[in-house]
């Protein structure tokens, strides 16, 4: 059985359709990368999984576990195991980072996750989540809170934007580390390097799922703009 | 005395030790409407209290260059459900000193309660003050609060003021501080208020960066809910040279509440800056889904967002 599985989903944000009968499947313990141009829809699947405000689907069906999570509300998807490392993660001012390691579970060693994500607890533990960090620092911090909630699916929408160079391999480390743990990981990334981290692969475009296949199939069918939805008009920036 | 242990009992419950009006190293003083309960002074703060017809008149000093280690407490309040408490303080922080002063403020049973605070503020140069003023309001909300005070820092100095009301009813709230901050001085008001029902909620605060390279910081958070009201005015003039000030309001509101910000800054020097930031509206959905995404219900994303903002 697949952990996730979105039949025939599709959805209209402000008149314009987003999705248009989406098939997409991820597999327990799998790391699924997730490509397509800027504005293909990738953040908006995420939103759609996870059940925020104002992206639920016209049609189709999203099962998790085997169970459609449609009805369930943000909150209560997040108490089944599905949670998201948000691209651009909200400020948060007067909660510290120690604090918000803690969210949703009891007495986490908030030191050891900032750690995994290469960040010292000494520095950052009581620091607040407000705008004296950094837009890679809070992210990295939005990681560790992520995988501290041990999650069943993760959704993490490009985890490697803003952050240097140098530590993208503290990143995918941190993303390996998940599956380790046991959960499935949806990684929403524009890098090749990190797609070739993925057990599969998918490719979004004009509101579908255009391919899935072994890392290096899809970023090759990427780059080749061979897309039989858009014919390679939208996924021209590959 | 039955007034001084309620007040104990109120302090604990405002997270103090209620032992800081027993402890021999730790100055305070305590007064039930216009009556002076206790005092103490320490070496290097002097305390000089009276009553003067309907007026509760002290004078808190801390002597020059005095490093003062534990925090002067005030307590100040009105334990009845009704009456009125007029209190001038005049605060000296004379040259190089350094000191705390927490002032707590209690109204736990008030119906028709009125205080009032005119406070006279005076940092010498090279001296450090922290003001913070806590307040214990009951549920009624018939109370006016009514704080008002002119600081003056001098050259070097440094003024930290940290006004909170955050539990409790607020009733009406009038706040009217102002700052005049002279060359290489620096002030920080912080004010954090929480309405509700039908909460009346005025604050007014002014700095004016008078001397070279003066520096401010007005900030406000204010959360408002039912149909409470608040009016948020921060004032930063700018004159001198290398001035800079910054006010920086956020005002959350839910229900019927109605928030309003009015930043106004003013600069009369070429090289002084003054710059503003004001949000108001409901609790951003990002906040509130980025909690909810770690597991946390709808109304527990907005109570720890509001907790935080007035943290």
């Amino acid at each position: 059985m697949h952990l996730l599985e979105i039949k025939n989903l599709s959805i209209q944000i402000g008149g314009q359709t987003i999705f248009d009968g989406l098939e997409l499947a991820i597999n327990p313990r799998e790391i699924h990368a997730l490509v397509g141009t800027n504005g293909s829809g990738k953040s908006s699947l995420a939103y759609v999984i996870l059940g925020c405000e104002g992206y639920s689907p016209t049609r189709g069906e999203i099962l998790f576990e085997g169970r459609s999570i449609n009805a369930l509300r943000l909150y209560e998807r997040a108490q089944l195991g599905i949670t998201l490392c948000w691209q651009e993660p909200a400020r948060l001012e007067g909660i510290s980072v120690a604090d918000y390691l803690n969210l949703g579970r009891r007495s986490v060693d908030g030191a050891t996750y900032l750690r995994k994500v290469g960040l010292a607890p000494e520095l950052y533990l009581q620091r607040n989540l407000d705008k004296t960090l950094s837009g890679g620092q809070r992210k990295r911090i939005e990681l560790a809170s992520v995988f501290a909630l041990t999650p069943k699916l993760a959704l993490l929408d490009e985890p490697d934007s803003g952050i240097d160079l140098l530590s993208i391999g503290e990143i995918a480390e941190v993303i390996h580390s998940f599956k380790d743990a046991g959960a499935s990981v949806l990684l929403i990334t524009h890098r090749e390097e990190m797609v070739r981290i993925a057990d599969r692969a998918s490719q979004l475009c004009g509101g579908k799922i255009v391919l899935t296949g072994t890392p290096a199939e899809v970023a090759e069918h990427y780059k080749s703009r061979r897309c039989t939805v858009c014919d390679g008009q939208e996924c021209h920036h590959a | 005395m039955p007034e001084l242990n309620e007040i104990s009992q109120i302090l604990r419950r405002m997270g103090t030790d209620s032992a800081v009006l027993t402890d021999s190293q730790v100055a305070h003083v305590v007064a039930s409407g216009l009556d002076l309960l206790s005092q103490q002074e320490i070496p290097g703060v002097i305390i000089r209290s009276e009553r003067k017809a309907d007026v509760l008149a002290t004078q808190i000093t801390v002597k020059r260059e005095a490093q003062i280690a534990n925090p002067v407490h005030l307590c100040i309040g009105v334990l009845h459900d009704t009456g009125r408490q007029m209190i001038q303080v005049r605060l000296k922080s004379e040259q190089d000193s350094d000191a705390k002063v927490i002032a707590h403020c209690f109204f736990p049973r008030a119906r028709n309660v009125e205080h009032a605070m005119d406070g006279v503020i005076e940092i010498e140069s090279g001296a450090r003050l922290l003001y913070s003023e806590g307040h214990y309001h009951g549920p009624f909300g018939g109370v006016t609060v009514l704080p008002k005070a002119r600081v003056r820092i001098h050259p070097h100095g440094r003024y930290l003021s940290d006004f909170s009301l955050t539990s409790g009813r607020v009733g009406k709230l009038r706040i009217d501080y102002t700052v005049e901050v002279d060359a290489y001085a620096v002030a920080e008001l912080t004010a954090k208020v929480f309405g509700h029902a039908d909460d009346d909620i005025r604050i007014r605060e002014e700095v004016v960066l008078s001397g070279e390279n003066a520096r401010s910081l007005i900030k406000t958070r204010v959360a408002l809910e039912g149909h409470a009201r608040a009016e948020v005015t921060g004032v930063t003039d700018g004159k001198a040279q290398g001035a800079r000030g910054h006010v920086d309001c956020m005002e959350i509101v839910k229900d019927q509440a109605l928030a309003q910000a009015i930043p106004i800054v003013r600069v009369s020097h070429p090289l002084a800056k003054v710059t503003h930031e004001a949000a108001i509206g409901s609790i951003d959905q990002k906040q509130l889904e980025t909690l909810m995404a770690h597991g946390l219900t709808p109304e527990q994303a907005v109570e720890m967002v509001v907790a935080g903002l007035l943290r």
